[in-house]
């Protein structure tokens, strides 16, 4: 099964991870970005791209209106 | 700031910021709870609950981590009383199996997605945290509560529990289906709302 292969190619992703912020749009909670591993994604098991991806695809949806109607709501009560 | 009235200016920022995190809360509330109706419902309490809160959002603060803890509370609250039961989005996962932007070679989304959701929710959500989310171990225990080697201790036997399901194919069909599993799940989510969740790993 090709998918023992490339799911065991790399374990380091998650270690790593806590050096690598993934997301640009995120604000930072304090103090500067923690300096980028580029290199390190290589390493990535084909299963945590697949987690990022699955993230992505979802904030990459397009919003439902219920979510603006709410919001909207909220802030006319104000 | 707590207890002050905020200005009309500081309520449209936190609007906007809340805005736009809403992306970010589905997502996270998809992979905790696996389903997207039921997310989206959570998204919904979060937000609800975000703006009765606002008082206590520091500007300048992470919106994102802010929201993250609000909605985590939120599902472990409604994972009690058994309102998830971490089933599987067949159509997301089927959604994104199809689409494979730029990989090599076709992954089993699927059988990752089913894989994730057997894990104990707190293993789950520090995967989630900081192999999805981007949110660093320091960011993510804050999001959690617990330290930050706890942390690391749960990504890193979530990140075992995967390599070793995903390698062997040995995947429950339903996490819910698996009577262990299940079992794990509820006792772990005890310990994780009681508050001990720190001092377990």
């Amino acid at each position: 099964m090709s998918l023992a292969r490339t799911y065991s190619e790399g374990t380091s992703f998650l270690i790593m991870s806590s050096e690598t912020p993934k997301n640009p749009q995120r604000a930072p909670a304090g103090g500067p970005p923690a300096p980028s591993g580029a290199s390190d994604k290589a390493k990535d098991p084909d299963w945590a791209n697949g987690l990022k991806q699955l993230y992505d695809s979802v904030v990459e949806e397009p919003l439902p209106d219920s979510f603006q109607d709410l919001l909207d709501q909220l802030g006319a009560k104000d | 700031m707590a207890g002050e009235e905020r200005t009309a200016s500081e309520k449209a920022d936190f609007k906007r910021e809340l805005t736009e995190v809403v992306p970010h809360l589905r997502a996270f509330a998809r992979g905790l709870c696996g389903r997207a109706d039921m997310a989206d419902d959570l998204v919904q309490e979060t937000l609800l609950k975000a703006w009765a809160a606002q008082e206590r959002f520091q500007p300048g603060t992470s919106m994102r981590a802010w929201t993250f803890v609000i909605l985590r509370n939120a599902y472990l609250t409604d994972m009690r009383r058994n309102r998830f039961r971490g089933e599987y989005d067949e159509t997301v996962a089927e959604r994104v199996l199809t689409a494979p932007a730029g990989q090599e070679e076709p992954i089993h989304l699927s059988d990752m997605h089913r894989a994730l959701l057997t894990l104990p929710p707190e293993r789950r959500e520090a995967l989630l945290l900081v192999g999805a989310g981007g949110f660093s171990y320091e960011e993510a225990a804050t999001i959690c509560g617990c330290a930050v080697g706890t942390i690391k201790s749960r990504v890193g036997r979530a990140r075992a529990a995967l390599n070793a399901m995903l390698a062997d194919g040995d995947i429950p069909k339903r996490s819910i289906d698996d009577s262990a599993a299940h079992r794990a799940i509820l006792q772990e989510l005890d310990d994780v709302a009681a508050g001990q969740g720190g001092s377990r790993n």
